[in-house]
């Protein structure tokens, strides 16, 4: 379960990866949060984020609240 | 003022050869009538026509009665896809076909596959390149009608294992169509293949000219309303003046391949190592080797790519992208999602034969200060 949410909805790439990005150092390392994004390329781009910076992708989930991307901070 | 233009998109369109130029010009005057009928002017149009045909099938090492002139690369596309489906319906009804394949093969799947058919879609690893254990599992199922495989990516480059793909379809007698529409008139085409595509504005031929070949033997039927032109393999009276010059100029452009291939890929690898180390944040994508000589692609992190390629057209750079804000569909490119690499602040560029080494070098030179601007402008440096 995240320990904390994004809402991304109705933004456009780069976006929710930008709020991702911004949100992330200011969480305690071992921190989950989740991303609510509806732009599809979110489902591509945070994953590939997360390679970048070696953060850990947990998955995506398809809750009522639509596509989300889960990410803990790992460093 | 404007900077001077730098068109760096020849994947999409490549500015027309001048031998397609003459050609074009010499047969509006010759090859005006239909080739089909009984008198002098029609003779003539038919020697122009028989003659375009023989100098491509040279070039394609096949047949002059393999080959037929289609109104379009996307209309070649359908017909290889949906008449290699028709030939061999009796055989089984999937068509198996790479995650990366032109839209045109895609939209052509979609077609199959709401009439009723399947579609089997084998995945890339991250380079872009064909799993063949998988491709190879797919094609041996029961029910396999045709393959279809892209020569080499026209979103990133990579160069796919035609023949290891055409080798397994050839152990199980499943015909191979290849889309070769980056390849053709650049770079050899690999044997094996039972079907081929390609388009002439690729090759610096007119746009408006696709190519569809069909080997002897393969059970190909035309899936459009029939039509005696072209050996019955698409429809409707042929654009000969274009059909003329994209011939003349196929054979120009790999007369020249060798040579074009060994002075563009030393600039594709100077784009691949100079933006990874001069544009903080990037991802260069595609197979580093195994990769066309003309074909670059790179994505920006946190940069928007319409506005990165609004930013490179106000400096006259002319590039393409796959990320979604460019699309019509607001889609990210089906390539780099299937390959799992960041889609948005996405970049092709992609050389001719009139690109220098100076074109290059101003793009490489004022990259990165481009993508600074998009970035800090978006307040997003540094993180």
């Amino acid at each position: 379960m995240p320990d904390e949410v994004i809402d991304c909805r109705g933004q456009r790439c780069p976006l929710p990866v930008i709020a991702a990005a911004r949100r992330m150092p200011e969480v305690p390392v071992g921190t989950v949060v989740r991303v609510l994004a509806d732009d599809p390329a979110a489902a591509v781009d945070i994953p590939a984020w997360c390679r970048m910076r070696g953060q850990e992708f947990l998955g995506s989930v398809n809750g009522p609240d639509g596509p989300a991307y889960d990410v803990r901070r790992t460093h | 003022m404007s900077a001077s233009p730098v068109y760096l998109d020849a994947a999409t369109a490549a500015p027309m050869h001048p031998v397609a130029r003459q050609a074009l010009l010499a047969a509006l005057d010759d090859g005006w009538a239909d080739p089909g009928k009984l008198y002098t002017q029609a003779r003539r149009a038919r020697q122009l026509l028989d003659a375009a045909r023989e100098a491509t099938a040279l070039t394609l090492g096949v047949r002059a009665d393999e080959v037929s002139f289609t109104p379009s690369g996307t209309t070649a596309a359908h017909g290889a896809v949906l008449g290699g489906l028709t030939g061999r319906r009796r055989v089984g009804s999937t068509l198996v076909h790479s995650a990366i394949e032109h839209s045109a093969v895609l939209h052509a799947a979609e077609r199959h596959v709401g009439a009723g058919g399947t579609a089997t879609v084998v995945p890339v690893d991250r380079s872009g390149r064909l799993d063949l254990t998988a491709w190879s599992t797919a094609v041996r199922a029961p029910g396999v009608a045709l393959a279809a495989l892209i020569t080499a990516s026209h979103e990133v480059g990579t160069v796919q294992p035609v023949a290891e793909a055409a080798a397994a379809c050839v152990d199980v007698g499943v015909p191979l169509y290849v889309d070769a529409a980056q390849s053709v008139g650049r770079v050899p085409v690999p044997a094996g293949w039972s079907v081929l595509t390609a388009s002439a504005h690729k090759w610096g031929g007119p746009p408006g000219v696709g190519v569809l070949a069909v080997r002897k033997g393969v059970r190909w039927e035309s899936p459009w309303p029939a039509d005696e032109r072209e050996s019955g393999r698409t429809p409707g009276v042929v654009n000969l003046p274009a059909v003329v010059a994209a011939a003349a100029s196929l054979r120009a452009a790999a007369a020249d391949a060798a040579a074009e291939a060994a002075r563009l890929a030393p600039l594709v690898d100077r784009v691949r190592e100079r933006v990874a180390a001069e544009v903080p944040d990037v991802e260069v994508v595609g197979d580093p080797v195994l990769r066309l000589p003309h074909l670059v692609t790179f994505s920006c992190l946190y940069v928007d790519g319409e506005a990165l390629l609004h930013a490179l057209d106000r400096r006259g750079f002319a590039v393409s992208s796959g990320s979604s804000c460019t699309s019509s569909t607001l889609r990210p490119s089906h390539v780099l999602e299937a390959m799992g690499v960041l889609s948005h602040g996405n970049v092709r560029v992609s050389l001719h034969r009139e690109t220098t080494e100076a074109d290059v070098e101003r793009f490489l030179t004022e990259l990165p200060g481009i993508v600074a601007g998009l970035r800090a402008e978006a307040g997003v440096v540094g993180l």
